[in-house]
């Protein structure tokens, strides 16, 4: 028997012990950003006033296309199959309008992230924009960061109650005006305003408004940065269209570490001190939760509101601005070179300042130079190559059209005197929200004649007919020709359709088909 | 199970199910699996309250709601029938020629008309009313009893030498193979032929020998220039379309022994707003005069 002391024991812990075992499922940990002021805080602002003002108020811009078509200057007519973008009217068939126009936006997206990073995510994203409109309401009813935090914190009271179904009624309204909106683009926006008020509007309409209204909601105010870190996919795309030469928002350790919260006190005792008084102002800011010190990582949006918190500390405390800043990758590693000594030793920010305490040339800076590099370029070619294709296919794009169809069955019909008939479907398109004249004209076979069910006029090469405004009409023609001077058994046939007006027109080549052996 | 027996480790009590020393905890359900449970109980219960549900020996519960499908099935069709109620009374009240110049009434005629012709015409006058031989193609210009609105009208309603119609239109050509001698037959099938260019080299004395021979037996009814006679169903025999051939030999067999078809009379069957939707649409393909 030995002492209980005397058995042998182990340096082990248990991975897996009780203690730092986590729970299979985290709840979320709330935010309570505060409020930044700058620079790009403004510029949000300005983002955040132009996004939403295009997004509630475009339907209601109205474009006067006459007595034939809607006034409303962005309308998707699905009941008409029409799309209407001010001077612009896209049939179904001319859909690669807005096929060309998605390509754009993809190529734009890529641009824009080579050259500014997650420029997108941090300032135009719906769910950005919204999420931000949201913290403005919250902030206006719950008070600032420390406000909520007690607020959160303290047990269910009257005022905790207030304020909590406020700022949850305001946020839902918000909602349902988001999806309230959205409708107006699929109709015209007074009439369905009206439809709407009182209860006459069609039941898809009430549908769109309550879905709209439940993501508005549970995205912006109850998810907010979970829709980004976890659902969205754009940031894993991203992360592969950024580079070394991409803008991002970088904590600049060169110079900010080692940080110190008393450094005066750290100077006196001679250690070395960084410009980072690790007041944690860049984290109390940041919607995402996230310590930028950390360095880069998937949660940031690049708002660029640390950016703001940082340079008003900088301010205060007499340093440059920039200790948080936008800065490429390859500017980052050259100057934490410099400020390791080529990586041999810590970081010493002494080395990146010169003697007078500013810092040195030997720093690299960003330079809009930078932006071309034949990455940006094939980008920006791709983009524009799109875009100028479309110009050009919008400003020769035929608004009359003709589409002719050859009957299958029977191919040809001989007639009495021995002559062959052929019969077409002959569609015209007046593509334009006016009524047009169209003359239809024969060309080739001169001794062919054509005429046209439930029109009632001789056989001839040429008819007229009115077509309504933004119409299609479709004609059954029969075309003739006699017997002797059918040259083979097909014979090339074309209709000409003219404006009579403008005299804009459009052609379409068909066959004419006649038996093998001759008749007679 | 006599009595509870608690797990050690979770706390948690067991079912007292056992494998191999593992023993299976009896965890309580999730809530919301509970609710969507107790939710999905109470629908099955409305639903059996308010739809047809339990099967009896010739039908089954009808349900509060007195849904069926069939009847369903019924409602659409009524609302499809009394959306074209207004088309079928104007048809119903015009004639022919009057729904040809009402475009509207011709454009839903014309669709109604070619939907009835793919139902019950197509077996003869096949699916493009091109025809075949002994059945004429509706395409084309040559009408044996008319082309204008009211006489395909007509044909239609009453039929061909269709017995149980008593205004069917009736025609019948004598089979000339007792008459005549077969020189005579192939004499005046030659000279047929010759009306629309198809004597070949037939001799000047043949041609003139089945002149003589149509002058006594077939302008009667075909007429002295061979245009033939609508009024008797006889056949224009000077033009481009033949129903049964159009070689002397083909025409010879015709004269010898001919042959008669036989098309059913449709009013009775199908309706008079329907006729005339067939009437529209034969005319409109093409050789209506």
């Amino acid at each position: 028997m030995r002492e209980a002391s005397e058995v042998e024991t182990f340096d082990a812990t248990a991975v897996n012990s009780a203690r730092v075992r986590q729970p299979l499922y985290a709840a979320r940990k709330k935010i309570f950003p505060k409020r930044a002021e700058g620079r790009f805080r403004r510029f949000k602002w300005i983002v955040m006033l132009i996004t939403l003002g295009v997004y509630y108020l475009t339907p209601w811009i109205r474009w006067n296309r006459g007595a034939f078509a809607p006034d409303q200057g962005v309308l998707v007519d699905l009941a008409n199959r029409r799309f209407y973008f001010f001077p612009i009217e896209i049939w179904p068939q001319e859909f690669y309008f807005v096929a060309g126009l998605l390509i754009m936006a993809g190529f734009g997206l890529f641009l824009l992230t080579s050259t500014v990073g997650r420029a997108w995510c941090g300032y135009t994203c719906p769910q950005t924009v919204w999420v931000d409109l949201f913290l403005v309401v919250e902030r206006a009813i719950e008070g600032e960061r420390n406000a909520r935090i007690k607020l959160d914190a303290a047990p269910w009271s009257a005022n905790k109650l207030f304020r909590r179904i406020a700022k949850h009624a305001i946020w839902l309204l918000i909602a349902v005006l988001t999806g309230g909106a959205w409708i107006f683009y699929f109709a015209d926006a007074p009439t369905l305003a009206r439809e709407l008020a009182t209860g006459q509007a069609a039941p898809v309409a009430y549908m769109t408004i309550a879905i709209l209204t439940g993501t508005t909601y549970v995205f912006g105010g109850l998810m907010r940065e979970q829709v980004c870190t976890y659902m969205c996919p754009w940031p894993r795309i991203q992360a592969a269209m950024l580079d070394e030469n991409s803008l991002t928002v970088t904590y600049n350790d060169w110079r900010g570490e080692p940080r110190s919260r008393h450094a005066k006190k750290a100077a006196a005792a001679g250690q070395v001190i960084g410009d980072c008084v690790d007041c944690n102002a860049c984290v109390a800011v940041c919607p995402m939760g996230i310590d930028i010190r950390d360095g880069q990582q998937l949660e940031c949006i690049t708002c660029a509101l640390c950016i703001d918190a940082c340079d008003n500390v900088m301010d205060k405390i007499g340093k440059e601005r920039g200790l948080i800043s936008y800065a490429t990758l390859a500017e980052y590693e050259s100057n934490r070179l410099l400020a390791t000594a080529g990586g041999a030793a810590a970081i010493d920010p002494r080395r990146v300042r010169d003697a007078s305490g500013r810092l040195s040339d030997k720093v690299a800076t960003f330079h809009l130079k930078k932006l071309l590099r034949p990455r940006n370029l094939i980008y920006f070619a791709a983009w524009s190559t799109v875009g100028l294709g479309l110009i050009y296919a919008l400003l020769t794009r035929e608004r009359l059209q003709v589409n002719v169809l050859a009957d299958r069955n029977p191919q040809y019909v001989v007639l009495s005197d021995g002559a062959i008939r052929n019969g077409f479907t002959v569609k015209l398109l007046n593509m334009i929200p006016e009524p047009r004249t169209f003359t239809v004209t024969l060309e080739n076979l001169p001794d062919a004649d054509m005429n046209v069910v439930g029109m009632d006029h001789p056989a001839g090469r040429s008819f007229s007919v009115e077509v309504e405004p933004d119409k299609l009409k479709t004609l059954k023609v029969f075309v003739r020709q006699p017997h002797d001077s059918i040259a083979g058994p097909k014979q090339s046939i074309r209709f000409v359709v003219q404006d009579t007006a403008s005299h804009e027109s459009a052609q379409y080549d068909a066959t004419f088909e006649s038996p093998m052996e001759p008749v007679r | 199970m006599s009595e509870k027996q608690i797990d050690e480790i979770s706390g948690v009590s067991t079912t007292g199910h056992e494998w191999d020393g593992i023993k299976e905890l009896d965890n309580p359900m999730p809530r919301w699996w509970l609710i969507v449970y107790y939710a999905t109980v109470v629908w099955a219960a409305a639903y059996v309250i308010a739809y047809p549900a339990w099967p009896l020996i010739s039908k089954a519960t009808t349900g509060l709601l007195g849904y069926s499908s069939r009847g369903e099935v019924r409602q659409e069709l009524d609302a499809a029938q009394a959306a074209k109620a207004d088309y079928v009374a104007g048809i119903r009240d015009k004639t022919v020629a009057q729904i040809l110049a009402d475009e509207k009434l011709r454009t839903f005629a014309t669709a109604a008309g070619a939907a009835a012709f793919k139902v019950n015409c197509v077996q003869c006058h096949g699916s493009g009313a091109q025809g075949s031989p002994g059945y004429p193609n509706l395409n084309d210009d040559e009408w044996l009893w008319g082309g204008k609105p009211e006489d395909i009208h007509k044909t239609i309603a009453h039929g061909v030498r269709f017995a149980e119609d008593a205004d069917t239109r009736v025609s019948e050509m004598p089979a000339f193979g007792g008459m005549l001698e077969p020189k005579q037959i192939t004499d005046v099938a030659t000279y047929v032929a010759s009306l629309s260019g198809r004597a070949g080299d037939a001799t000047p004395a043949v041609l003139s020998a089945g002149k003589e021979i149509f002058a006594q037996n077939c302008a009667a009814c075909h007429g002295a220039d061979g245009k033939g006679n609508r009024e008797l169903g006889a056949p224009n025999l000077t033009d481009a379309i033949w129903f049964y051939g159009s070689s002397p030999e083909a025409i010879a067999q015709q004269i010898r022994a001919p042959k008669h078809g036989v098309m059913p009379a449709w009013s009775a069957r199908l309706g008079d707003v329907t006729v005339k939707e067939l009437a529209v649409y034969v005319h409109s393909l093409g050789g209506g005069e």
